[in-house]
């Protein structure tokens, strides 16, 4: 430290015109990077939500020939797959993360910024799809490579936004779970949640193989809703008009729990 | 804002706080605080924990909003962001993205704002150039404090606020934390200071104001904050110190009796009266902390 360099603080002979706030785009595409620096340094976060898909993809549908060499069961395994790869990047990329960060003083520092909450919940968004992105790539390369799974050029578009689409619900809870919960409960509750609704859903295991009563009972869930969507979409079967409305209703629901807990944790931190 | 156009000729205050009261469900932080701060003053926030020291600063710096009452920083609202392009703050030691490097932090920081400090020479003075490629989490306090400091600063702001900047830190690194603040003043910077640490505003504030339970007890320059309340430190031994008129407060440890008082000639005029066997006498002027103690348990008393 030298006391001479008093020169460095000096405001340059603009100082009288009105300073212009840096543009809204510019701060998000700032958020985004230096969101996603953050996120991809912690190694363990990384392999969870990018390769846990593509290794259940690997260890447990590859392996086995009667799968892997069916095109419609094999191209079916790797969409259920995808759609567990945003679900457990909604879950925690968002809830868990976004509990850990309220806990921080980094967050509200941030508010003091000229910049309002908008580039970083927009940034977090990004953040959340390139994660999810990340999570699909590989396993979209090892379906295509070892596998007879197949997706027609004409259906890749609407099965990118029916990907997209089933991510929806679980934004909406890993929203909530993060504006509302303590850092502690939130990495709980995200697990508690990952698994049994991967598992219900048919993410894991196709339904046709479930007892009755839970394929029943598990046509109302977002995982197996989402599952139904994206399968249909991408084996061009047909899309049951439930899984339309699941879907919808759950989306409806959890977008609004977010809101209200967006809501409150603005009231409690910063009014 | 409704009215920017009146204060033309002279210059309108940096930052104001006008009848401003904010409450917690039943709690009230600040009760009808008022303060104009004006270009280039250097100004420490004393008050106990609690008293609402924080709060006001999280109302200057847009964190939180007034129950009721009005607070500008260069005649907006310090809410709506660009009202912040000229505000530079410290974040807590503690909330430092931990997985970011330093120079990284600093230079995410700076994309805020229009017109910041180049990160290289901004690093150099602050003595972290080595340090630019380590991840925060591997900092000392002292170095994640002057980190603090310098995200404070990037912006070319005109006023910063600082919130107990040198807490836990040892002497040399307050020293140099001091001196940033200073030099930052020196160019022409406007800073707000909370501080429980009384030798800190004694050695950088110009003003004073001191906040207990929510209110301004005293606003003030420092010598004069002092001589108001003219308080004198009476101390000495004795087994059984005496009853004795016109003591505001009493500190013992063991056989050491330490009075304070604004007549120190008449409390030793009635010390040695009331015929107690002491020792060791001496009388001073209190210190600015005592100076402050005093004043909160006035005004508590009142």
């Amino acid at each position: 430290m030298s006391t001479a360099q008093t020169t460095t603080y000096e405001r340059p002979p603009t100082q009288d015109l009105p300073a212009r706030p840096v543009g809204a785009w510019h701060l998000t595409a700032l958020h985004f990077r230096y969101q996603f620096l953050e996120t991809v340094r912690i190694p363990i976060a990384v392999i969870a939500t990018t390769l846990f898909p593509a290794l259940s993809l690997l260890f447990f549908v590859i392996p086995q020939s009667e799968l892997a060499s069916d095109p419609v069961i094999a191209s079916a395994a790797a969409a259920q797959l995808s759609v567990f790869a945003i679900m457990s990047v909604c879950l925690f990329n968002f809830g868990v993360a976004i509990a850990e960060d309220r806990a921080t003083p980094w967050d509200p520092y941030l508010r003091t910024l000229p910049a309002g909450p908008g580039p970083r919940f927009t940034g977090r968004l990004l953040n959340g799809l390139t994660f999810a992105a990340m999570g699909l790539v590989p396993l979209l390369i090892l379906a295509a490579s070892l596998t007879e799974a197949t997706l027609p050029v004409a259906r890749i578009v609407p099965a990118l936004l029916a990907w997209v689409a089933t991510g929806l619900p679980f934004l909406g809870i890993g929203l909530a779970i993060g504006y509302r919960l303590s850092s502690k409960a939130a990495l709980a509750v995200a697990n508690v949640l990952l698994l049994p609704m991967a598992f219900a859903g048919g993410l894991l295991l196709p339904p046709e193989l479930f007892p009755g009563w839970l394929e029943i009972a598990s046509r109302f869930l977002p995982s197996r809703a989402g599952r139904d969507l994206l399968v249909g979409t991408v084996t061009g079967e047909s899309i049951p008009l439930v899984a339309v409305v699941v879907l919808l209703g759950w989306s409806v629901l959890a977008v609004g729990l977010a809101v209200l807990a967006y809501r409150r944790d603005e009231g409690q931190r910063f009014r | 804002m409704t009215s920017q156009t009146h204060d033309q000729d002279s210059e309108p205050p940096l930052a104001r706080v006008l009848a401003v009261r904010r409450t917690y469900g039943d709690v009230v932080a600040l009760d009808d605080v008022s303060l104009d701060l004006g270009r280039g003053e250097l100004l420490g926030l004393l008050g106990p924990n609690g008293a609402g020291k924080s709060t006001l600063i999280g109302l200057l710096c847009g964190q939180r909003k007034p129950s009721s009452g009005r607070v500008e920083i260069f005649g907006g609202d310090p809410r709506s962001a660009s009202s912040r392009t000229r505000l530079g703050m410290t974040p807590q030691e503690t909330g430092l993205p931990p997985t970011l490097k330093v120079a990284e932090v600093l230079s995410f920081v700076a994309a805020h704002y229009p017109d910041p400090i180049a990160p290289g020479p901004l690093l150099e003075r602050f003595g972290l150039s080595a340090k630019a490629g380590n991840q925060t989490g591997s900092l000392s306090g002292g170095q994640k404090r002057r980190l603090a400091l310098a995200l404070a600063l990037v912006g070319r702001p005109e006023l910063i606020l600082l919130d107990e900047p040198t807490t836990g830190l040892d002497v040399e690194a307050r020293r140099d934390v001091w001196s940033a603040i200073a030099d930052y003043h020196a160019d022409g910077g406007t800073v707000v200071l909370s501080s429980h640490n009384m030798s800190e505003v004694e050695e950088l504030a110009r003003r004073v104001v001191v906040i207990d339970r929510g209110r301004i007890v005293a606003d003030d320059d420092v010598a004069a904050i002092r001589t108001h309340v003219a308080t004198r430190r009476v101390s000495f031994r004795t087994a059984q110190p005496p009853d004795l008129p016109g003591v505001e407060r009493l500190n013992t440890e063991g056989d050491r009796h330490e009075l304070f008082t604004s007549d120190s000639d008449a409390v030793v005029r009635d010390l040695v009266a009331s015929g107690a066997a002491f020792s060791d006498l001496e009388v001073a002027s209190a210190s600015l902390e005592e100076a402050f103690v005093a004043l909160t348990h006035q005004e508590r008393a009142a």
